[in-house]
């Protein structure tokens, strides 16, 4: 156990610094010219080379990338020479655009992608293998042709349109929810959790639709297969009532491929839902890296990729820890 | 232990006459037929099956693969019930047809009066629970006891079926525990709540012959403990010649002979079954071919409409007339000893000469 | 070194390493499955390997078909060793041994239909057998005695006995040098068994095919086998030509499990005598000193003080054609009790 998360350990280290090289390098390469976009309107070419300087850009590319990573692990000075100000660790370099350390830019988009996530998560969870599970058990019926149906069509709706459909049918003609606000990023806010909720409901609800659909599918398979294995038939023998026989035996054995799953979206999502954010204008995580990025604004848009590539190897072993706890006979190496 | 059943002090425990049912058997089965529907069309599994069973018996299925031994003991649990399975005719255990029973009162009898053993134990156990979880479970579902109280009777239990050291071994997963030993725990799982019925689906087919010989005592030993019934499923014939009172034998879903393991095994009357017993290689055979029944078993889609073995049988034209292309023989009972097949007498005494 | 040996193995060992609790440090501590086997087998040959459940035969037989890499020791085939084959080579050396499973339900994906499952190793292979994949899959289905309407059931729709037939169909799809059956008849009724032993045997006539044939069923094995090797505890404790280790077989568990045949005959069965072995196979993790087979071996009681003493404190040598493994071996019980 301590052997393994060491190792993990050592893995995430590892892929972080490969995932910021590679982040670097691409922005290296990208049309994006920060300088330029930084100096404004009535830009010189004095003016831009000044930029340049105060952006840490006179630098070759390796002093760059080697200066951003110490900042890491330690403080660093940020900015012009004769002009520097200290940025506190952990440092990840201050927005080119606003010159607002970028740890501080994370600090407020996060609530809101944590928001997103955490509802969207519970409500796909509980109705995808909430509804496979139930496809399952009524193998061949109306019902599960119906779930399996509404499942395939689910999964084929972009974001944009179950977003939009949403906002305009709940919002603009029925007036039961309210436009989603910036004001409210965190249930223990002063409106109240039941403001955040209602708040949030509609991103939820899209983003469950999509990926709620491919939860049915994969419950639905696996619970099919894991009930007709020879234990099932088992427990049934022994003469057990079909609750036990289908969440005690049936679907502790057959959700391992969900928490596989489960593991990936937790990951994928905190590192922003990008689109769903840009329909509901919620100023997440994927919301302002997206703004980063057009804006080539490096500092932000290498912070996010690296959260997202940090949250998705965290998620990674958090799965392996809830195989282990779910399988006996998962050993962790 | 209690004896399930009341016994005249001083006489052996079998046989005991049962409360008045319809027929008097203690298990009853009457033209039990089962079949599938599937998109090729409906699988005819079991076409017909009649046989009883008294206490104390033990009761030996052979057969063909795929004739439907353990789809016959599937629809006895009511393991059917829920699916798409259509399972007719009936089957009285003490006096409650099986058939018809409702899930809810299956359940009831289901590891309280009739245990079941299946043949691979790894994937019959469950593999994330312990080994003593699983038995105490079964314990617990038919009885008012405390998770202490039927971790000492697991615990027990695991004792009784030959497992060393059962107090470590109950917290042990499937996974650790050797093919034998899984089988074992089998066993005390289906027997922890003393079922009078206990039926094992090729209980032994995993093991080595050391192990089976432990497996088959414990068995015959906890069944005379408690006067139970026993089906036991097998391919192995001399498992059936070594602890079964009487035999049966099926073909396509039927029972084509079925008496007591002497007459089957020295005065055999079926065809099948003579083939049946000329296909075993023997300690003493020497090498060379053995001798199968030639072709294939009949497609259960499509059963013939005269007898099931006819497009195998090497003396359908003995019977004569082409009656057993047209027509099907009926189970003919005669002092306990049944077939289905139209071959009389002395053509018998031919075909056996014929061995 | 016999030139006519298709398999030779040599000390073949795999270790398991035990797991250790998911918060205690792992040992160093290793089951021992298989501890030391050699054998070898000529071309068309069929060696048997028998042996109480958990002794290593699977686990023998998964590392000549490397599907499972072993601890140490060589296993050759032509000459070759392939105990250390890797990447591309070992993708070549599939085609040469293939496996027929014991389980038959666990090897076959119950989403595939049986076509697809038959076609498999001739697809991954890249094989295009001459009038096309799907009528050669239905030879074959017809081959090992299943009908060419059954290429679109699924698994489910069988019974044990008939998926089992699928395995060795898929088996012999690729014209294999040598193939390892695990248990391939276990699940089948005796006139099935027949055939499919029939047609193993048809098989090996015709293409020279040598099979390691491991079953429980020992009639079969005697059938079927030239040689046969007989295990304990991850050791062959005895091995030689069929006849001899039937009729005379000299290891004491070798002695006890022929004395354990079910004999399929009502009468002469109430009169067997078997000897019964007390307890079960003792861990693998944790083997007896010496001889592995002590704690049960029903020799050993009838023994002096100092013969035991050998039995506890030396290790037997390898058991070989002329030979078992066992320090006493050709002692029964009745000489020995004229000797003390
Ligand atoms: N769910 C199912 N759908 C369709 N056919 C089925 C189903 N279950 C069983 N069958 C068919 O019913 C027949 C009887 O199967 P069963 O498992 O009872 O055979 P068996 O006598 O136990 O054979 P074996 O000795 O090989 O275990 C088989 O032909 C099988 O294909
Ligand atoms: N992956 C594994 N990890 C740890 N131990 C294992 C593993 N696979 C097998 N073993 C152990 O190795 C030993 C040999 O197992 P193996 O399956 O080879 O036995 P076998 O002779 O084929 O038995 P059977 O007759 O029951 O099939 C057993 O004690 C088993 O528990
Ligand atoms: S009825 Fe005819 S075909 Fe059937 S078993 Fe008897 S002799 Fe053979
Ligand atoms: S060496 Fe001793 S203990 Fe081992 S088999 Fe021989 S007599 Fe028995
Ligand atoms: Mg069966
Ligand atoms: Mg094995």
């Amino acid at each position: 156990m301590i052997r393994f998360i060491f190792r993990r350990t050592g893995s995430l280290i590892l892929l972080l610094v490969a995932v910021s090289f590679i982040t670097f390098t691409l922005f290296q390469l990208g049309p994006a010219d920060p300088a330029s976009a930084a100096c404004g309107q009535e830009c010189t070419p004095e003016r831009v080379a000044e930029a340049r300087v105060a952006l840490g850009m006179d630098h070759p590319f390796l002093i760059q990338y080697i200066d951003y990573m110490r900042g890491l692990v330690s403080p660093r000075m940020i900015g012009a020479p004769g002009a520097e100000s200290i940025c506190q660790w952990p440092c990840l370099g201050k927005s080119f655009q606003t010159n607002e350390n970028v740890s501080d830019i994370i600090a407020r988009s996060l609530p809101y992608t944590l928001s997103m996530a955490v509802g969207a998560l519970v409500l796909w969870t509980v109705s995808g293998v909430g509804l496979g599970l139930l496809a399952a058990l009524r193998k061949g019926s109306a019902t599960d042709k119906f779930i399996v149906g509404a499942a395939s069509v689910g999964v084929s709706l972009p974001i944009p349109v179950t977003g939009l459909f949403l906002l305009l049918v709940f919002v603009n003609q029925l007036h039961l929810l309210p436009f989603t606000t910036n004001e409210i990023n965190s249930p223990f806010g002063p409106q109240g959790p039941w403001a955040w909720v209602l708040n949030y409901l509609l991103p939820w609800v899209a983003l469950a639709v999509l990926f709620s659909a491919a939860y049915i599918r994969v419950t639905r398979t696996n619970m099919i297969e894991t009930f007709s294995e020879d234990f099932i038939r088992t427990a049934r023998a022994k003469g057990l009532a079909p609750r036990t026989v289908t969440f005690k035996h049936g679907v502790r054995a057959g959700i391992t491929p969900v928490v596989t799953m489960l593991g990936m979206d937790i990951g994928l999502l905190l590192g922003g839902a990008v689109l769903t954010e840009q329909i509901f204008s919620v100023p997440g995580l994927g919301f302002t890296a997206v703004r980063a990025a057009i804006s080539g604004d490096l500092p932000v848009t290498m912070a996010i990729t690296m959260l997202a590539a940090f949250f998705v190897i965290v998620a990674n072993v958090v799965v392996d820890l809830a195989y282990a706890a779910i399988d006996p006979r998962v050993r962790l190496q | 232990m209690t004896q399930l059943q009341p016994s005249p002090a001083g006489q052996p425990a079998t046989r005991t006459a049962q409360p008045a049912t319809r027929t008097g058997a203690f298990l009853d089965v009457r033209n039990l037929s089962v079949k599938f529907p599937t998109d090729d069309g409906l699988v005819s599994a079991v076409n017909g099956m009649d046989f009883s069973l008294e206490r104390g018996q033990t009761l030996g299925i052979v057969g063909e693969s795929g004739s439907g031994k353990s789809v016959t003991s599937q629809a006895l649990m009511g393991l059917l019930k829920g699916t798409s399975a259509r399972v007719t005719g009936q089957a009285l255990f003490q006096g409650k047809d099986l058939v018809t029973l409702p899930e809810s009162g299956m359940r009831q009898l289901r590891g309280r009066n009739i245990g079941m053993i299946f043949q691979d134990p790894l994937s019959a156990l469950h593999p994330f629970y312990t080994v003593g979880h699983q038995i105490a479970e079964a314990y617990l579902v038919h009885n008012k006891a405390s998770k202490k109280q039927a971790r000492t009777a697991a615990v027990d239990m695991l004792g009784r079926v030959g497992i060393p050291s059962p107090e470590q071994r109950y917290d042990e997963y499937p996974h650790h525990f050797s093919g034998g030993m899984r089988q074992r725990a089998m066993i005390a799982m289906a027997l922890i709540c003393e079922p009078e019925l206990l039926i094992a689906d090729e209980p032994t087919t995993a093991l080595d012959v050391t192990v089976q010989a432990q497996i088959l005592d414990l068995m015959s030993e906890l069944q005379e403990e408690t006067n139970s019934a026993l089906i036991l499923i097998t391919h192995d014939l001399g498992v059936v010649a070594e602890i079964c009172d009487s035999v049966l034998v099926m073909y396509g879903g039927q029972c084509v002979e079925s008496g007591p393991v002497d007459e089957i095994f020295y005065d055999t009357q079926h065809p099948y079954t003579l083939g049946l017993l000329k296909s075993m290689p023997t300690l003493s055979s020497s090498s060379g071919r053995l001798n199968p029944i030639p072709g294939q078993p009949p497609s259960l889609l499509d059963l013939p409409k005269g007898c099931i073995f006819s497009a195998r049988c090497e003396y359908a034209a003995l019977a004569g007339d082409g009656v057993c292309a047209s027509q099907r023989p009926e189970l003919v009972v005669e002092d306990g000893h049944g077939k289905r097949c139209h071959l009389r007498g002395p053509q018998i005494v031919t075909i056996r000469n014929t061995r | 070194m016999d030139t006519q040996a298709i398999l030779q193995v040599e000390n073949l060992q795999k270790h398991f390493p035990i797991k250790g609790g998911l918060f205690s440090p792992k040992g160093s501590k290793t089951v021992k499955a298989v501890d030391g086997v050699s054998f070898s087998l000529a071309r068309g040959q069929t060696l048997g390997l028998v042996g109480e459940s958990g002794c290593g035969k699977s686990t023998t037989g998964r590392m000549v078909a490397r599907l499972m890499d072993p601890t140490g020791g060589r296993i050759l085939i032509d000459g070759v060793d392939i105990s250390q084959l890797g990447g591309r080579d070992l993708y070549n050396f599939r085609r040469k041994v293939q496996m027929i499973f014991q389980d038959p339900f666990a090897s076959l994906n119950p989403r595939q239909t049986v076509g697809t499952a038959i076609a498999a190793p001739m697809l991954a292979q890249k094989i295009n057998p001459a009038g096309g994949l799907k009528s050669r899959v239905k030879e074959l289905l017809e081959q090992v005695g299943l009908k060419p309407e059954h290429y679109n059931r699924f698994p489910h729709e069988f019974s044990g006995g008939q998926r089992q037939r699928v395995g060795i169909a898929r088996a012999i799809s690729l014209n294999p040098s040598v193939i390892v059956c695990d248990e391939p008849v276990s699940a089948l009724d005796v006139s099935v068994q027949a055939q499919v032993v029939n047609l193993l045997q048809e098989i090996q006539r015709d293409t020279g095919v040598a099979y390691i044939f491991i079953a429980h069923d020992l009639s079969v094995v005697r059938h079927i086998s030239h040689e046969v090797a007989v295990m304990y505890l991850g050791k062959i404790v005895e091995q030689g030509p069929r006849e001899d280790l039937f009729r005379d077989p000299r290891h004491p568990y070798t002695q006890a499990l022929l004395s354990a045949v079910p004999l399929p005959d009502p009468r002469a069965a109430r009169q067997q005598q078997k000897i019964r072995l007390r307890g079960d196979l003792p861990s693998p993790a944790n083997p007896p000193s010496g001889c592995v087979f002590r704690t049960r071996c029903p020799l050993f009681g009838t023994l002096g003080v100092e013969q035991q003493q050998r039995c506890i404190s030396d290790i037997p040598l390898p058991a070989s054609a002329a030979a078992p493994a066992c320090h006493h071996a050709g002692l029964d019980s009745a000489a020995l009790a004229g000797v003390q």
